[in-house]
């Protein structure tokens, strides 16, 4: 009887290590296509790409079009102001998003639920249709900065990340969470002399680690991946993120060797900050202390 | 340590009363127990004295302060929630000394108060596990130990013990017992369980609907109720009622009868009665006995019981249909359908001037 079960269970687990599996082979198929084409000349990187082969080492195979990326574009300076963008963009949206939730999800206030209908609202916007009005209002917005009062955010870091810091959707996911932590923690905490911002800072924050995680994850691919609004607000080449200087590789013949190349060199930060937090994710999942 | 003094204390939602004028004096040291069934107001009128909900009306007093506007941190009281609320991210150690490092009380001070505290509660062993290590009787003395640490001027427990499975709440129970012993902190406790309150209480509170119904020492409010729900509330099995018509009056002495009940004289005091109109006569379980048909004064057919050990329970069909219930200590045994006559202790049965309601007869 102990047997047959076991060997259900050892079934069920190999169907299912199977499945998944082929799942992750899918989603991981495009990857090593482009890692996979950047090591190859143009010319075999079209030809390999109608067979197996485009997902395979093999053939001529070098870091030329990396070298060749290089020439002809910045990469590391692009990585550099992405990085710069997103990190900073991340960290202040979490801080303030986190903030609005708690103040909506946790204090009384009148009329927060209006508040909360107004941010939820600002979802089914799509930024299309606000990036002309937005770009207009930046060019005249004042800024006070080394060299005193000046006017017109284009062309600067602070115009790829003030308007992003927050957003209808990381506020909703720290509402929605913080409504799910037991009020009883938050009580007892003011119980116990706790002022808000310590309710904020030493109970809920803590616990929020799943959320946190998830939020900087979807932020911090809504950022790597701007293109519409650094096209419009950067001019100079010193403020440009990543996918911008897509453009220095699609001229009249496209390289496509160096573009996998220069694709392949600017995932890399997207692979280690996904799997990064996907660790903290895990981790952070803490057990209640609330009984149900 | 403080007294906490009510004074006409309201509660609204909009039209709605939660609390309605509640006067009530706690005096310093003394372990009150407020009970009710769900609903009652108690966990809100809890909270209230907390801070955690405003007062709508009427004086809040702690000690010598009127605390009506003042936030939690500066009322001097801790809180131990039906949820244990401990935090779940914290060791034991720091759960413990939470309220002190919010009061950025020195780091050796703070670990001391915090060993003293575990050493109380006997979990010095489990300083440096984490919530999700313990057991729920563990979590529970957490929560206790939290509140302990600040030397708060009084303690809350909203219903501490709910959580917990039957034994380990008879252990938990008798803990708190010793802790108000050995620390002489005014406590209030609120509890849906009347042997929590009767147990544990110097003065018991019965609320209902958001007022209450009598406050006292538990042994006073079991033996003097002064209305069919207190009566109904305290005590197990539950008070016995029985609609009976006034037949006489004479000074404090009023006689009384039914078609199950035999003439029986009882003595009332601080209640009027009228010949001819009805009363409700209260009977408590353990003070009916088996009687022989002539010495009775009802009879009914036994339709079910319950031994219990120590005594039997007697569910008693009385001839107009109505229950009795019966609480017997002999050894006897008892047969379902069995024919028994009830006799009871006139001097231990109660008189009211209500008729039972269906709220009243459901305790």
């Amino acid at each position: 009887m102990t047997q047959t079960y076991l060997n259900n269970d050892r079934l069920r687990l190999f169907v299912r290590y199977l499945v998944l599996t082929l799942i992750a082979a899918i989603f991981i198929f495009p990857l090593v296509f482009m890692v996979m084409s950047s090591l190859k000349p143009s010319q075999q990187l079209l030809i390999d790409s109608g067979s197996l082969r485009a997902f395979l080492p093999v053939g001529d195979i070098s870091f030329d079009n990396y070298a060749a990326a290089f020439r002809r574009a910045p990469v590391g300076l692009f990585v550099a102001n992405s990085l710069l963008i997103t990190g900073v963009t991340v960290i202040a949206s979490l801080f303030l998003c986190s903030l609005a939730g708690f103040s909506i999800a946790i204090l009384n206030w009148r009329g927060k639920a209006f508040v909360l209908s107004a941010i939820l609202a600002t979802l089914t916007v799509p930024f299309e249709t606000i990036a002309v009005p937005l770009l207009l209002m930046s060019s005249k917005l004042p800024w006070i900065g080394m060299e005193g009062l000046e006017l017109g955010w284009l062309n600067t870091y602070r115009v790829q990340i003030i308007p992003f810091i927050a957003d209808g959707l990381t506020i909703f996911l720290f509402v929605q969470y913080f409504r799910d932590i037991p009020k009883d923690l938050v009580e007892a905490a003011r119980a116990e002399g706790a002022s808000w911002w310590q309710v904020y800072s030493k109970v809920l924050m803590p616990l929020a680690g799943p959320i946190i995680a998830t939020a900087a994850i979807l932020k911090f691919l809504v950022m790597y991946n701007q293109y519409l609004w650094p096209l419009m607000v950067v001019q100079e080449e010193g403020y440009r993120p990543v996918l911008v200087g897509l453009q220095y590789f699609f001229q009249l013949n496209t390289a496509w060797g160096e573009v996998m190349a220069y694709l392949s060199m600017i995932t890399v930060p997207v692979l280690v900050f996904y799997l990064f937090l996907q660790r903290a994710f895990i981790a952070s999942i803490a057990s209640t202390g609330v009984k149900g | 340590m403080a007294d906490v003094v009510l004074k006409n204390i309201r509660k609204s939602f909009g039209s709605v009363d939660i609390i309605k004028g509640v006067d009530l004096e706690i005096n310093d040291g003394e372990f009150t127990v407020f009970v009710g069934p769900s609903g009652c107001g108690k966990s809100t009128l809890l909270r209230m004295i907390a801070g955690l909900e405003d007062i709508s009306s009427g004086d809040m007093i702690i000690g010598d302060k009127v605390v009506n506007a003042l936030p939690p941190k500066d009322r001097s009281v801790a809180m131990v929630f039906q949820s244990y609320a401990i935090f779940p991210h914290m060791t034991v150690r720091e759960n413990i000394g939470f309220g002190l490092t919010i009061a950025k009380t020195p780091k050796a001070e703070k670990d001391l108060k915090v060993q003293e505290a575990a050493r109380i509660l006997q979990m010095e062993h489990l300083l440096d596990r984490r919530p999700s290590q313990l057991s729920g009787g563990q979590r529970q003395r957490v929560a206790i130990g939290r509140a302990i640490t600040r030397k708060p001027e009084v303690f809350l427990f909203d219903e501490p013990l709910s959580n917990l499975d039957a034994a380990l709440r008879m252990d938990m129970r008798m803990e708190i017992g010793k802790l108000h012993h050995q620390l002489g902190a005014t406590m209030i406790y609120v509890t849906h369980d009347q042997v929590e309150a009767m147990t544990l209480a110097d003065k018991i509170v019965v609320l209902k609907d958001g007022e209450v119904m009598q406050a006292g020492a538990p042994m006073d409010l079991y033996h003097h109720p002064k209305n069919l729900f207190v009566a109904g509330f305290l005590g197990a099995p539950s008070m016995n009622f029985a609609v009976v018509n006034v037949e006489k009056i004479e000074g404090d002495q009023i006689t009384v009868k039914n078609d199950a009940i035999a003439e029986t004289t009882v003595h009332v005091q601080g209640r009027s009665f009228t010949v001819g109109t009805k009363a409700t006569l209260g009977l408590r379980p353990q003070y009916l006995s088996i009687a022989d048909e002539r010495d009775s004064c009802m009879m009914g057919t036994i339709v079910l019981t319950e031994r219990l050990g120590s005594e039997t329970i007697l569910n008693i069909k009385l001839s107009d249909g109505s229950t009795m219930i019966a609480a017997i200590a002999d050894d006897q045994i008892f047969k379902i359908g069995q024919s028994v006559g009830l006799t009871f202790d006139a001097d231990r049965a109660h008189l009211f001037d209500e008729l039972p309601s269906a709220s009243d007869a459901a305790h």
